[in-house]
């Protein structure tokens, strides 16, 4: 049996965490698909969050968001408790998501999109020239050469399409991001303007989730790494105290650095 | 990348397929036209749709030597249209949230038939009133309109809350409320109705008429022209001031002169059409004039005013509302729509009372042309409107529909009936061709939709 391991092995730093995850626990009829995880994210942090598939990252993610609230468990914004029961509630929290399947409506225009649900309005109408307006000033910082904001996002290539998600989520001045396979479906030009954007995000004091499978791009954009193994979480570690074949371990084999053997980390290797 | 653009052809070194290369040679052979189409940023679909009416018109017209073009039977077109397409403008709602109401006709029968007995059983009878009170009529519009959201939102509750898919729940409610006519019915006409409740059928009761008349018309024309042209102005101006791209002045001003040379000359023809002699030498008599030569014209009829404002409303709401976007958004991708923080459940159950409320605007409409309630009334209606709605460009998909489209659709559905009434063509015969006029309408749209994409 695996311990889970909760407590994070790096020394704490003594600021309040802007979002934390206390004991969270998922299930779907009798599968458990989040058992008991703990995590945290500090203001101007990214924090990836890694495992195989179905390791529950996403559904833990979700708890988060408010598209599944969880079955037990704490989640505190600065230190205070809150309940999250539905999208709206993480938002007004200053939690976005972008999902990995982006969460588009394809009939609709890139400004409809970024303002979904929030819509600006003049008096009781819809204001669509202010909201193309914002939508031209965020989608200009993601990506110079997006033009088409009249147009369906149906027809609109994926790069273009994770750039409006993006920009949904950045537009409402988000204290902290879940970003959920951000760049799965982008090319590497594509990718490494994601890259760069979670840098200055970063920079401008957000704190992210990046959950990703690609161990590199997690190890170049976080500081610190959640692993989380069949529901449970393996380990926080600091990414400059592991190496990635460490992480893989945890990946793979749902233990702890410590816990490797190292006859087990050679047969990762084959 | 991934989009097509036109001239694009086909992909390298394989033969098209016979449609593509059809379509392909159609576009070329279109090209200037769709650039022009381009910078005026008109629905092409749409443009398809008055050119396929412009010809059921024109043949219809040729085949009945003239009759089909008269101002009378465009009258009569008209007023036959109004109560389709008033229940098809909430139908494309319900259709883009990828929903379905199979219960407009028989809600429309057992609203027609609750507001008869209003008129000529309740307020006069058992509250003792009497007949022909100055309030009849409204109270009874207001009561029924309430009644039909009501009514729909139920369905809607049981839809949105209840989880019952929409196609189930609609075709209980068909039996039901159909049900519910025969019940209290037990077969019985209700009648007569208010003879100022008559007027929205757009019939004439006396040297009343349902219609607007000849100056009113013009007044009316004229308002719509002047909001036209306002909202081109208002939008260009908001384009403007943001430093958005507008489109060219000359494409604008042709926009709008067609839109207004339609409602103008939609007046025109009202216009055109002369009350019957009779009834005109009463209404000379009443004004103490003589009968001009030409006759005293009609004008827009209440119905078609009636369908106007509701076209304007159900409009208003679907593009310049939340409401509408949120149905859109629902039907483009009903969980993004959800994961936004929008309220679905209430959004779906909210289109079905809209769509209750047309069903009973409608069943005045209608019950007022009959000067009757009959168990029969709206018999088969949801099949006319759905059609409509779906010839109009409405996808079963979700997400993808227009209000006008849906009126354009209710239209030509109706020139189809009323042409084929006027060659005597034989109701069976008329419904094979609206039949096949129905698939072909929605084939030939998803292969040019398919192309597009």
């Amino acid at each position: 049996m695996i311990t889970p391991v909760t407590a994070t092995p790096i020394a704490a730093p003594q600021r309040v965490p802007l979002v934390e995850l206390r004991n969270i626990h998922v299930a779907f009829g009798g599968v458990r698909a989040v058992a008991g995880v703990t995590i945290d994210l500090y203001a101007g942090e990214v924090v990836g969050v890694v495992g195989g598939n179905g390791a529950g990252k996403t559904t833990l993610m979700r708890t988060l968001s408010g598209a599944r609230p969880p079955d037990s468990g704490q989640i505190l914004v600065n230190g205070q408790p809150v309940t999250i029961g539905n999208p709206r509630d993480a938002k007004a929290l200053g939690v976005e998501t972008i999902y990995q399947t982006l969460a588009l409506a394809d009939n609709l225009d890139a400004p409809a999109n970024v303002f979904l649900g929030r819509e600006l309005q003049a008096t009781t109408t819809l204001d669509d020239a202010a909201m193309e307006s914002a939508t031209r000033k965020v989608i200009g910082r993601l990506n110079p050469n997006f033009k088409n904001f009249k147009t369906p996002v149906l027809r609109l290539s994926g790069g273009q399409r994770q750039a409006v998600a993006i920009a949904r989520a950045i537009q409402f001045n988000a204290r902290a991001l879940i970003m959920d396979e951000p760049t799965a479906a982008l090319g590497p030009a594509e990718t490494a303007q994601v890259h760069s954007l979670i840098r200055q995000l970063k920079s401008e004091g957000i704190g992210i989730f990046l959950v990703s499978h690609d161990i590199h791009d997690v190890f170049d954009l976080s500081e610190r790494i959640s692993v989380m193994y069949h529901g449970r979480l393996v380990g926080t570690v600091n990414k400059n105290d592991v190496t990635t074949d460490e992480v893989l371990g945890m990946i793979i084999l749902g233990k702890p650095p410590t816990k490797l053997t190292r006859q087990e980390l050679a047969e990762l290797h084959g | 990348m991934g989009v097509s653009v036109p001239g694009e052809a086909t992909t390298e070194g394989q033969p098209a397929p016979p449609i593509r290369s059809f379509v392909d040679a159609v576009r070329s052979a279109f090209a200037p036209v769709t650039g022009v189409l381009r910078s005026i940023e008109v629905d092409t679909r749409m443009l398809g749709m008055v050119a396929a009416l412009i010809i059921i018109w024109v043949s219809f017209g040729l085949v009945s030597g003239g009759t089909f073009l008269t101002a009378r039977n465009l009258w009569n077109l008209s007023v036959q249209s109004a109560s389709i397409a008033i229940m098809a403008t909430g139908m494309v709602l319900v259709i883009v949230s990828r929903n379905i109401d199979l219960s407009v006709g028989s809600m429309l029968g057992f609203l027609g038939y609750t507001m008869a007995m209003f008129q000529a059983v309740w307020i006069p009878q058992s509250l003792g009133l009497g007949l022909e009170q100055p309030f009849t009529w409204v109270v009874t519009l207001v009561l029924g309109i309430a009644l039909g959201a009501a009514v729909g939102g139920i369905q809607g509750f049981v839809v949105a809350y209840g989880g019952v898919p929409s196609f189930i729940v609609t075709l209980g409610g068909l039996l039901i409320w159909r049900g519910l006519i025969f019940r209290y019915a037990q077969g019985q006409t209700i009648a007569p109705l208010d003879t100022t409740f008559q007027m929205l059928g757009g019939g004439t009761v006396g040297t009343r008429v349902g219609a607007l008349g000849e100056w009113p018309s013009w007044i009316l024309g004229v308002v719509i022209c002047l909001v036209i042209a306002y909202t081109l102005i208002a939008s260009r101006r908001r384009r403007r001031r943001y430093g958005f791209p507008v489109r060219p002045m000359w494409a604008e001003v042709l926009v709008g002169a067609v839109a207004c040379g339609v409602v103008l000359g939609t007046v025109w023809v009202a216009n055109s059409y002369p009350l019957p002699p009779n009834v005109a030498e009463q209404v000379a008599q009443e004004r103490g004039i003589p009968v001009p030569p030409g006759g005293i014209p009609t004008g827009v009829a209440f119905p078609v005013v009636i369908m106007l404002i509701v076209t304007l409303i159900v409009t208003f709401l679907a593009t310049r509302r939340r409401f509408g976007r949120y149905v859109y958004a629902i039907g483009g991708n009903p969980e993004a729509a959800a994961l936004a923080g929008i309220n679905v459940r209430r959004t779906i159950m909210l289109t079905f009372a809209l769509m209750g409320s047309l069903a009973a605007i409608s069943a005045a409409v209608q019950t007022a042309r009959l000067d009757a309630a009959v168990t029969s009334l709206g018999v088969q209606n949801e099949l006319d409107v759905i059609s409509a709605a779906v010839i109009g460009g409405t996808s079963f998909a979700g997400g993808i529909g227009t209000v006008p489209g849906a009126i354009l659709g209710a239209v030509v559905m109706q020139s189809l009936r009323s042409g084929m009434v006027l060659l005597l063509v034989d109701s069976p015969t008329q419904d094979i061709v609206v039949g096949i006029v129905l698939v072909v309408a929605v084939g030939l749209d998803t292969v040019v939709r398919r192309r597009v994409s």
